[in-house]
């Protein structure tokens, strides 16, 4: 667990050497938040009926979408591991005696945690005093908050399980875009990030519900604003850590089968 | 300490032809060459030995040195190291060896050395007194005291070298694996190594198993030599039997008086001549040196003579040969 606990320190010491690359993130995001927000309240403002979100659910939604950014983008990508395989150096993490998918995972969860701790922060606090319709609000009661905080981090948990069976596929493909590009498309889509779900069309939302990545990005924004009641929330969460279960299960089996036929490149 | 039984392994090769009619065939029809890296080899090691593992490029010899920590996984035969299976129980066995890759680094490239050593400790376990005694002895014996707080990137090579050989072995391994590690460096950190890898082989007891392809790697330390070629075993044996059996020949260099007639003496090659120098080879299993000499003695006034046994370096290139590989 220490040797864990190590890889993620280092690394969570190395990402915030990145002063420059974060403040150019959120700089990033901060236009991306207003132009969303612009789009959808043109939209809003000329709805013919009622839409499933009310707009401050979505102003939260999209504030939140571009402050986690970092927690459930799955181009988001740490080359070094690519490299790592591609270039055959990954022989000496397999001499290591640790498990081989838990020490990337922890690798990967301190990449995403290190990138968001200098980037949440100072987005959420301009999110809290621009004004409205662009201000983002309180969530309704501190039980919304607090299952926000939990479904937000088995979200991570659970998009960093998806990004392992991204690592592990190029032991096959040898080609990180091509890999990259297969789970990045469907991925993002079905996510919500580019919609929001409760905004899609029902036979979409069908679709979304049955694969796992609503549940990283979608799910958590909407506890936070109240628009999932807390019962709801509950079977939510339920739902995430099976996704989880069977997403490290699936991840953990693919690598096993990867590694007995693994070729270390360049001799 | 290992014991490796009918060891084979092949891997699937992709190939095409160059050109683009080619290319775009090759998206439908693949073809494939099947390389026999290992084609059963058997070898047992001893605690405390240094074995030479060596062979020309593609021979095979980083197959089995992966093999052998647990990396990649043989088509076929067995393998015992310690006790333990290597690809079987891989993260058990592991914590017992260090492995250096002489062509890759362990090593964090933007923090500092040490920063490095410490995560290793972590993920091998190793109890911080321990840890602190290998660190202040590896750091003496490699000199490391000016460099293991600076950041990997900014080393050279040699220095570079010399943090990988002292990472892989924080966790006081019994067994070495050294894949090429004194490939690119300088004469100076050739020789330091040597000496290091010599020294915790006494003093530690470390077992060593070593690929290189500089001969003098060979000569300096191991006693023993396994030479594989083309996947296969050629030769098992210390590098005194090497040379009994392939070396027989010696060199004879003789300077004389102004002499201008050259030298011709029966069962010995000429291979250069000037009026006041000759260079012969010898086979020993068939002319005796004293003989060569009397009756070089005989024709010219000699002045000087050495005799030199041929180096370790072309005894290989003549197995190579002998060998077709």
């Amino acid at each position: 667990m220490k040797a864990y606990w190590s890889v993620l320190k280092l690394r969570l010491l190395r990402g915030l050497q990145y002063r420059t690359a974060a403040l150019a993130g959120v700089a990033t995001q901060f236009f991306f938040g207003f132009v969303f927000i612009t789009i959808f309240e043109a939209f809003y403002s000329h709805a013919a009926e009622q839409p499933p979100m009310s707009l401050k659910e979505l102003v939260s939604y999209i504030w939140l979408q571009q402050s986690f950014l970092v927690f459930i983008t799955l181009w988001i990508r740490d080359n070094e591991l690519f490299q790592l395989i591609t270039t055959g150096n990954v022989a000496y993490e397999l001499c290591r005696p640790c498990g081989f998918y838990e020490f990337w995972y922890a690798k990967l969860l301190a990449q995403r945690l290190s990138g968001a701790l200098l980037r949440c922060f100072p987005i959420l606090i301009v999110a809290f005093i621009v004004p409205h319709p662009y201000r983002m609000t309180l969530p309704p009661s501190p039980s919304a908050f607090a299952l926000f905080l939990l479904a937000l981090m088995l979200g991570l948990l659970l998009l960093l399980a998806v990004s392992m069976l991204i690592y592990i596929s190029v032991f096959v493909t040898m080609s990180p875009m091509g890999s990259l590009l297969m789970f990045v498309v469907i991925g993002e889509f079905f996510s919500g990030k580019i919609i929001p779900i409760p905004l899609m069309p029902a036979w979409l939302q069908t679709v979304a519900s049955a694969l796992p990545f609503r549940w990283t990005a979608d799910f958590p924004f909407r506890v936070y604003s109240g628009h999932i009641p807390a019962d709801e929330a509950l079977l939510g969460l339920l739902a995430q850590t099976g996704w989880l279960i069977v997403i490290v299960w699936l991840g953990k089996v693919a690598l096993g089968k990867a590694l007995r036929r693994v070729v270390i490149q360049g001799g | 300490m290992i014991s490796v039984d009918g060891l084979c392994k092949s891997f699937k090769v992709a190939r095409r032809a160059a050109g683009l009619r080619q290319a775009v065939k090759a998206l439908f029809v693949r073809e494939h060459t099947v390389v026999r890296a290992l084609n059963d080899i058997s070898f047992s090691i001893r605690p405390g030995e240094i074995v030479g593992y060596i062979g020309p490029n593609g021979a095979g010899k980083s197959t089995t040195i992966k093999i052998l920590s647990g990396i990649l996984v043989p088509d076929r035969g067995a393998c015992t190291v310690m006790g333990y299976t290597p690809w079987k129980d891989r993260v058990r066995y592991v914590r017992h060896i260090g492995v250096v890759f002489g062509q890759r680094s362990q090593l964090w490239w933007d923090v500092p050395v040490i920063d490095s050593f410490e995560l290793l400790r972590d993920i091998y376990r190793v109890p911080n007194p321990e840890f602190r005694r290998n660190v202040d002895m590896l750091v003496e014996t490699l000199q490391l005291q000016d460099i293991v707080h600076t950041p990997v990137r900014q080393l050279s090579l040699g220095q570079r070298m010399r943090c990988e050989l002292a990472a892989s072995l924080l966790h006081s391994p019994k067994l070495l694996f050294l894949d090429e590690p004194t490939i690119g460096l300088d004469a100076v950190s050739k020789i330091a190594v040597r000496r290091f890898i010599k020294t915790i082989n006494r003093e530690q007891g470390v077992t060593v198993i070593l690929t290189t392809h500089d001969m003098n790697d060979i000569e300096a330390l191991a006693d023993r030599v396994i030479l594989i070629g083309k996947g296969s075993l050629l030769f098992d044996g210390n590098v005194g039997d090497l040379r009994a059996r392939f070396g027989s020949r010696k060199t004879i260099t003789a300077d004389y008086r102004h002499q201008p007639h050259p030298i011709d003496i029966p069962g010995v090659s000429l291979v250069s001549w000037s009026p006041e120098r000759a260079v012969l080879s010898v086979d020993t299993e068939r002319t005796m040196i004293a003989e060569v000499i009397t009756r070089l003695s005989g024709q010219v006034e000699l002045l000087d003579v050495s005799v030199e046994a041929q180096p370790i370096e072309e005894i290989i290139v003549q197995l190579y040969k002998e060998y077709q590989l």
